[in-house]
């Protein structure tokens, strides 16, 4: 039997009240002037900044991180859940908003989702927050009771006075538990005694996703509504030199040709179809820049002259010389790797609706990053911070594309708006502008030498690697603080933190010298540990093969002093059977990587026809996240990265020709399909401790690398650059 | 231009040219269906004309002035959801669930055709792009939505 899902999330009155869209009132929120209780826009009081109690019993619980498909809402609505013992049937979700978190003094704490963070960096507040509640609702109903509050228990949003046998409801003490103040002392549950949080539910949002009803800013509409279609000038770095209005302004549907910043021309139309088409037809001239003649052999040039250079940032170090213990060393292994540029490709192609007013200024859309969404409003609207704010919905996608980048497309859609004070624009790119203005995984080549022992033990090890910085283009403070190093480049094979090297090598010294071409950079699911893990877990391979080792058998050697990530790597060996010999015609691959705090590894079976038909038939998955707040969708989250990660492996490269890149939709820049899915077998191995690990992103960076030593078992052909079909190989 | 969509017949005032998607979308209000590619790759525009599952992105409006037009807001019937909606729900399948629209309807189209589809089926009638990868899960509940009646 189907039941109908019980949670919904309540949407906010965007879609309907126009009040909501003009008036200087847009905070959901009635503050109090002084002490006294914060209301929920239906006048519900809140208990704690995360929890609001409306009369019917019905929780609603605050989330600030965006939801992108990663189930983030779910499982921090879960974690809240248990330490209020909520009634999990009764219980929906809330977007507070940047303007409203700036109003109070940031109550909410960050906004931003990425780097696997989502859960992991807030799960104690809002625990605490969740736990505190329950404090406050208890003890209200322990004061109309009029009896000690250790005589209470909570349970399913049904409090009761155990020994008289009295029940009430969080719903009938809400607003008495809301006066109370909040206590300091707020202790959490042992995770071992969770029955919400740590259970494979299901996700609070899935219902309207499978009926059309979701709102996704594409499909947001406001009253008086316009639409805009944008170019901006597909050289990185040119300019518009001119183009005529005139041109398209009688176009059916057009209202007004419009200049964006220095670099863009948008049509604003009554449909998009109509701002589109009119753009179509417009000519627009452009002052290509300095840029004009880049290609990616000119890039791959800058980046292969790094291999060799002499100043270098360093990343991990350790032992002696490596240059000396290389010289000495029986045997000497060196490979030089590389990984391209690639789009996010977000299923839902990059969109913002803004109104813009001399009085206010309103985003609303999808976002990674409230906050930052939020500054960039702030800045391209000019106006003050008490009269910006943001709205976010569900994104179609994110994966680090709806960070917050410098000139995206939400302060295109101010700058649009700007334009035509008082209505509202809905600005989306077309699949074509998404993909000439994606902010790209960033480019890297990797030289690996490596030395081996008489035994064919590694001894020293020179990873160095040459290529671009996300945090360059995108953080500069954090390059400037860290006098010139990009810290995150080293995703992976860092010396110490949340993506430190898993290996201990006797003379180690890996190294980034730093080459930024003009493409923009962004942070692409997993950023850095894609590549990172292809050269390192690849290289690793190729060194146990001229050991004459089992790559097995000479990884373990090395992870002595990791035990979390030898956990994670030999499970999954032990459930792809690698001690035993493969069936005809399968080969296997493995990789690990220590990533976003979390331990993972993957091991895979492939066939190979043809000598370049690839048929990845099983890959086994092990996580160690330290914690794990809803299996179900850590499951969901591994497979799914694997189509992410795959995808980027055998298809997905964006060149660079005459300064633009060259790709313009999915007929060149191709996505996996369910025909070439493999089955993944997940084992999620939780060892608790202090730390918790992220979920969206580590599983990413192991498949392809696993594939990759597959293939070469298969075929003797060592594949040293991404993407496979460029060495003709598909994926079947 | 009168159209017939989720079994109501309307008028609508386009260029015959109009990809039938943004009409969907832009004319007649329904937001369900939604738009990933503008060139028939992804399958994320994806409504039934006369039961086929359709690119609507790709088919000029003109095109199907006569003909019966499901979107995903009209598949369940009443407040009863579809096989295939059901089982999406029963068994969690939408991640961001941008391109589940059209996934569901390409899946309902394949149904109707192969009510107990094999594998070998899937893989070729289902060529839909998701990039949150949740092909494990779409092929998972195609085979819960065979067992229910």
């Amino acid at each position: 039997m189907t039941a109908m899902p019980k949670f919904t999330i309540s949407r906010r009155k965007f879609l309907v009240s126009s009040a909501a869209v003009g008036g200087g009132l847009a905070l959901g929120l009635r503050l109090p002037f002084g002490p006294g209780v914060v209301r929920a826009a239906d006048g519900s009081p809140e208990i704690t900044v995360w929890v609001v109690i409306r009369p019917d019993n019905t929780t609603v619980i605050r989330v600030v991180r965006a939801e992108m498909g990663q189930g983030t809402i779910t499982g921090l609505a879960q974690l809240v859940a248990e330490e209020l013992e909520a009634d999990w049937s009764k219980v929906v979700i809330e977007y507070p908003t940047p303007g409203e978190s700036v109003a109070r003094k940031r109550a909410w704490g960050e906004f931003s989702t990425g780097g696997s963070r989502g859960i992991r960096q807030s799960n104690e507040y809002v625990r605490k927050g969740g736990a505190a509640a329950r404090m406050m609702l208890v003890k209200a109903a322990a004061d109309e009771w009029k009896v000690p509050v250790s005589e209470c228990t909570a349970s399913n949003s049904v409090i009761t006075h155990k020994p008289s046998g009295k029940k009430t409801t969080y719903g009938k003490v809400a607003e008495a538990a809301a006066r109370l103040e909040q206590p300091k002392d707020v202790p959490l549950k042992d995770p071992k005694t969770w029955k919400i949080a740590g259970k494979p539910l299901k996700r609070l949002d899935t219902a309207q996703k499978v009926n059309g009803t979701m709102t996704y800013g594409i499909d947001l509409k406001l009253p008086g509504m316009l639409n805009a279609a944008v170019k901006d000038c597909p050289v990185f770095g040119g300019k518009v030199k001119s183009f005529d209005a005139n041109q398209v302004s009688g176009m059916t549907g057009v209202t007004k040709v419009v200049q964006v910043g220095d670099t863009g021309v948008a049509v604003i139309a009554d449909t998009w179809w109509h701002a589109k088409t009119a753009l179509d037809t417009l000519t627009i001239t452009w002052d290509e820049g300095p840029n004009a003649k880049v290609s990616s052999a000119d890039i791959a040039q800058t980046l292969k002259e790094g291999l060799d250079a002499e100043q270098t940032f360093v990343g991990n170090k350790a032992g002696g010389d490596v240059k000396e213990a290389l010289a000495g060393a029986a045997k000497k292994i060196e490979a030089v790797y590389s990984y391209p540029y690639q789009n996010h490709a977000c299923m839902e192609p990059m969109n913002a609706t803004v109104r813009w007013t001399p009085e206010r200024c309103e985003m609303w859309g999808p976002t990674q990053n409230g906050e930052g969404a939020f500054a960039q409003v702030l800045a391209a609207s000019g106006l003050a911070a008490d009269k910006v704010d943001v709205h976010n919905v569900m994104l179609g996608g994110g994966f680090g594309r709806r960070g917050t980048y410098p000139d995206d497309y939400v302060t295109q859609a101010v700058l649009i708006a700007k334009q035509m004070p008082g209505t509202p624009i809905k600005l989306l790119w077309s699949r074509e502008e998404d993909m000439a203005h994606g902010k790209y995984h960033p480019v890297m080549q990797c030289k690996l030498v490596g030395g081996l022992d008489a035994s064919g033990n590694l001894t020293a090890l020179h990873m160095r690697l040459s290529g671009q910085s996300i945090l360059a283009s995108v953080r500069p403070e954090v390059i400037q603080a860290q006098k010139g190093r990009d810290p995150l480049t080293f995703q992976g094979v860092f010396e110490s933190g949340e993506h430190s090297f898993a290996y201990t090598v006797p003379n180690l010294l890996i190294d980034h010298a730093m080459r930024n071409p003009h493409v923009p950079p962004g942070f692409w699911r997993g950023v850095n540990i894609n590549q990172n893990a292809v050269f390192i877990e690849s290289f690793m391979d190729e060194l146990a093969e001229a050991g004459g080792q089992d790559p097995l058998e000479f990884r373990r050697k090395l992870m002595a002093n990791h035990p979390r990530a030898l956990g994670v790597l030999n499970a999954a060996a032990e459930k792809i059977g690698w001690s035993k010999p493969a069936p005809a015609g399968i080969h296997r691959g493995l990789a690990q990587m220590h990533c976003f705090d979390s331990y993972v590894a993957a091991a895979c079976e492939i066939s190979v026809k043809d000598g370049n038909k690839v048929k990845v038939h099983r890959i086994v998955a092990a996580t160690d996240p330290g914690y794990a707040v809803n299996p179900a969708q850590i499951e969901r989250q591994i497979a799914g990265s694997f189509v992410y990660g795959l995808s980027a492996l055998f298809f997905q490269e964006c060149t660079v020709k005459d300064g633009r890149i060259e790709q313009s939709n999915f007929h060149n820049y191709n996505s996996m399909r369910i025909a070439q899915m493999p089955k993944v077998e997940s084992i999620i191995m939780p060892t608790g401790g202090t730390i918790w690990g992220g979920i969206g992103e580590p599983t990413i960076c192991v498949a392809g690398p696993a594939v990759l030593n597959a293939y070469a078992k298969a075929t003797g052909k060592r594949i040293r650059s991404v993407p496979l079909k460029n060495h003709g190989i598909q994926l079947v | 231009m009168r159209l017939t969509i989720n079994g109501k017949s309307q008028e609508v005032d386009v260029d015959p040219t109009t990809p039938l998607l943004w009409v969907i979308r832009e004319q007649v209000g329904l937001t369900g269906t939604k738009y990933g590619c503008g060139v028939a790759q992804c399958g994320a525009c994806t409504v039934h004309v006369d039961g086929l599952a359709v690119r609507s992105c790709s088919v000029p409006v003109s095109a199907v002035a006569h003909a019966k037009i499901t979107t995903i807001e009209g598949l369940a019937t009443g407040k009863t959801l579809h096989k295939v909606q059901k089982a999406w729900l029963d068994h969690d399948v939408p991640q961001c669930g941008y391109c589940q629209s059209g996934m569901i309807m390409a899946v309902a189209a394949l149904l109707k055709q192969k009510p107990k589809p094999s594998d070998a089926d899937i893989d070729a009638a289902i060529t839909n792009i998701c990039r949150c990868g949740t092909f494990q899960q779409v092929r998972e509940a195609i085979h819960m939505a065979t067992k229910t009646a």
